[in-house]
């Protein structure tokens, strides 16, 4: 519209983005307590940050602590920065990161609905004893799966499921927990 | 022991036990059984103002001249929602501050209830912690607890919202042991890490151009991590830069201070942080106003960061040796190193340092043409100071944002801490007026002046009326341009003189506007008879709104336009840059 109107400089200067983008797991063990999840959250839309997958469940009954599990792509960079800026909110306890401590175990269970019949569902329940998926509901026409894996796991399961049949999936998002004898 | 009694009443005990004399704050339907009972005592002193972000930023200016907790009271809903620019301001200055907001009852939370807003929601990322009390048990421990977060670590604002039931309920006050306070995941970090205060201190030793580079987290740490700064400075003989919100932690009448840096800051800062070996940040965190072009930052340096704050190392600059603690400790550390190391200044190893320095020092880089025909705004805070310096008073200085603000921060000369409020962070226009008052309120016989400008001082102008109300003396000092300069600087520069909407086509007669508040109106716009007004302002006991016309078009400089690193740096006409231009040739626009 107004091209040669152009600013000639502006009143920040904004730097490009030079590291490469990488995917971490992160471990947060918080007190449980209202609004925390909202706070976790919070931080990372006000900061730009990216959640791939978030889970949280009570793990502490006694001591009220949960333990949030949070996937983030980010640089190199913005990583340090996501693990400081946690830290910093007063309910969170410590932050690890799985990805950079070394070795660690990461589960994601999905239900996964699948309709058909025929052909179809004598395919659908080979594949799925391949997956070692459980049955938990059966219908003559349906059935849905419990699948527990990686995630790359499940996701292949699902690709498979898609031209059998496939109604609707539901997944948990990741869990993990490091290798060895140290906790948290 | 316990005692019985109303939430309401336990808000006040809570207060009071925290030694709270002054609370700033607005009543609504809410927050009445809190007012009921801030009515039936004396402890604490309730200062009603016009509106709640006034109350916000005399708190703050509270807590900043004072160094204790602001403490703020407001109602629910619009009471909250107008608080919440003061909340930021307090959050990005790390300004310790305790607001009490009313809430509508429990059983009506979510209902959308008249005055119901998700206070908790709202100010979630605008406080460094904020509570929704649901239980009258927990709001002892909630209101102690409020205070430890707001004023330990880095400080910070801390909301808690009371419903108007929990307010009514009967329940057990007792004063918590802090080890028993729930989060036991707070626990700042005070004491430097040994290893990395002897590191800091072995780099300091080999320096050859050196530089402390000092801001708000000195004088957040009290004024004894300002004495340690100063003797820091004398043991090592290195200069002394510091950022807006340090201005006042070294004095800036020491041969070693080097005036402020960053966007506005003297050439010789800027370029002594640009060309140094070894950088020293105290307490500062490498804000955007500060680095200019990141990549371009201080590029040849090693560079030493000591913050109370982790996540405030490596987040903008990468540095050489991070040392996490509070200010105070860590400075009062390496100065105990270094004296254990060496008894000898560098005197001799940084000459060559401080004679490049004196070159840039040359250029007088904060030089102006004055007139006689016309007020220039350097001028009038030059008089200013000077008059201030005669008073035989304290005096505190508060400003508004913008241009006027950046010329005080140039020409005001501050030699304590905590004497000098201006918002930083946020930019909030309209900080000024009520930070005066809530200084005042603390300090009712010191010289307290707001330096403000035409168009910032408008926007919370109604608090005058909480200085007449209070009999609160403080002196508005407009430097009125009948433009927001700051903007209009920046279309001058940067948009081709295309002057959208920064100036003042309607302003109102100030000396009339004072008058109708029940203060004192001045107006001046002759150089010849500067001296004589603000001898007429500063004689007056009352609030004072002194009108001084000045230089319509006076650009702020010097000047780094965003996007350029520190050594190009716009330089005012009468700049002496004679003896600077051959070497290396350094461009200069």
């Amino acid at each position: 519209m107004n091209a040669h109107l152009q600013p000639t400089g502006s009143a920040y200067f904004i730097t490009k983005e030079t590291q490469e983008i990488e995917r971490h797991t992160l471990s947060v063990l918080v007190d449980n307590e209202p609004g925390i999840l909202a706070r976790v959250v919070g931080l990372f839309s006000a900061r730009g940050y990216n959640i791939e997958s978030l889970t949280v469940s009570e793990t502490e009954h006694g001591r009220r602590l949960s333990r949030i599990t949070v996937v983030v792509t980010a640089t190199p960079r913005t990583l340090v920065q996501i693990k400081l800026q946690l830290e910093r909110l007063v309910p969170v306890h410590k932050v690890h990161d799985l990805t950079s401590e070394g070795a660690s175990l990461e589960r994601e269970l999905a239900l996964i609905k699948v309709a058909g019949s025929g052909d179809h569902r004598a395919e659908t329940l080979r594949l799925a004893d391949a997956f070692r998926a459980q049955i938990v509901d059966a219908t003559v026409e349906s059935f849905v799966f419990e699948v527990t894996g990686k995630p790359s796991k499940i996701d292949s399961f699902i690709t498979l499921m898609t031209p059998l049949g496939l109604v609707e999936v539901v997944r948990t998002g990741l869990a993990a927990i490091s290798r060895g004898p140290q906790g948290m | 022991m316990a005692e019985r009694m109303t939430g309401a009443e336990m808000v006040i005990q809570a207060l009071a036990d925290q030694g709270v004399e002054h609370i700033f704050g607005y009543p609504g339907g809410a927050a009445l059984p809190i007012y009921d009972a801030l009515f039936q005592q004396d402890a604490v002193q309730h200062i009603l103002v016009r509106h709640e972000q006034g109350a916000t930023h005399m708190a703050e200016g509270y807590a900043r001249s004072t160094g204790k907790p602001g403490v703020v009271l407001v109602t629910s809903g619009p009471g909250a929602t107008n608080a919440v620019t003061g909340l930021t301001d307090a959050l990005m200055d790390s300004i310790p501050m305790v607001c009490i907001t009313a809430q509508v009852p429990t059983t009506l939370i979510g209902t959308d209830g008249f005055q119901e807003c998700d206070t908790v929601g709202i100010t979630r990322s605008c406080t460094k912690y904020n509570y929704l009390v649901k239980r009258v048990e927990d709001l002892p421990r909630i209101m102690h607890e409020a205070f430890l977060i707001a004023t330990t670590g880095r400080p910070g604002p801390v909301v808690v919202d009371i419903p108007k039931d929990i307010q009514f309920a009967l329940g057990d006050y007792y004063k918590p042991d802090l080890e028993t306070l729930r989060h036991q995941s707070y626990r700042p970090q005070v004491d430097g890490d040994a290893a990395a205060i002897e590191a800091a201190v072995d780099l300091m030793l080999k320096a050859e151009r050196p530089i402390f580079y000092t801001g708000g987290g000195v004088i957040n740490a009290g004024p004894q991590a300002s004495e340690h700064l100063r003797e820091l400075a004398e043991l090592t003989g290195f200069p002394v830069t510091s950022t807006l919100m340090g201005l006042g932690a070294f004095p800036a009448s020491n041969p070693q201070w080097m005036g402020m840096l960053g966007m506005h800051g003297t050439y010789e800062a800027n370029l002594a942080m640009h060309d140094c070996d070894v950088m020293i940040n105290i307490g500062a965190r490498f804000d955007d106003r500060i680095t200019g072009r990141v990549d371009a930052f201080s590029p040849n340096s090693r560079k030493i960061h000591v913050d109370i704050d982790p996540s405030s190392i490596n987040k903008v600059v990468h540095v050489d040796v991070p040392v996490i603690g509070d200010c105070e400790r860590v400075l009062a550390e390496m100065v105990r190193v270094w004296r254990s190391k060496t008894n000898q200044p560098r005197t001799e190893a940084i000459a060559p340092w401080w004679k490049q320095i004196d070159k840039w020092r040359a250029v007088d880089s904060l030089g102006y043409k004055n007139s006689e025909t016309v007020i220039k705004p350097q001028y009038a805070i030059e008089r200013l100071y000077q008059a201030t310096q005669k008073q035989g008073k304290e005096v505190f200085i508060t400003t508004e944002v913008g241009q006027h603000q950046m010329w005080a921060a140039q020409h005001f000369h501050f030699d304590k801490p905590n004497h000098w409020m201006t918002s930083g962070g946020l930019g909030t226009m309209g900080y000024g007026l009520p930070a005066a008052v809530g200084v005042q309120v603390a300090h009712p016989e010191a010289l307290v002046i707001d330096i403000a400008g035409e168009a910032s001082v408008q926007m919370t102008m109604q608090e005058l009326s909480t200085a007449v109300q209070y009999r609160l003396p403080v002196k508005i000092f407009i430097l009125n341009n009948e433009r927001m300069g700051m903007v209009r600087q920046w279309q001058d520069l940067l948009h081709g003189s295309r002057y959208a909407h920064s100036y003042s086509e309607s302003l109102p007669d100030f000396v009339k506007l004072a008058e109708a508040y029940g203060g004192k109106g001045i107006r001046c716009e002759n150089p010849a008879e500067l001296d004589a007004a603000i001898a007429e302002m500063l004689d007056y006991d009352g609030p004072v709104l002194f009108d001084v016309i000045v230089e319509k078009d006076e650009n702020c400089l010097p000047m780094i336009p965003s996007g350029k690193p520190h050594n190009e740096i716009i330089l005012p006409d009468t700049a002496n840059i004679g003896d600077i231009i051959d070497e290396k040739g350094r461009a200069l626009v």
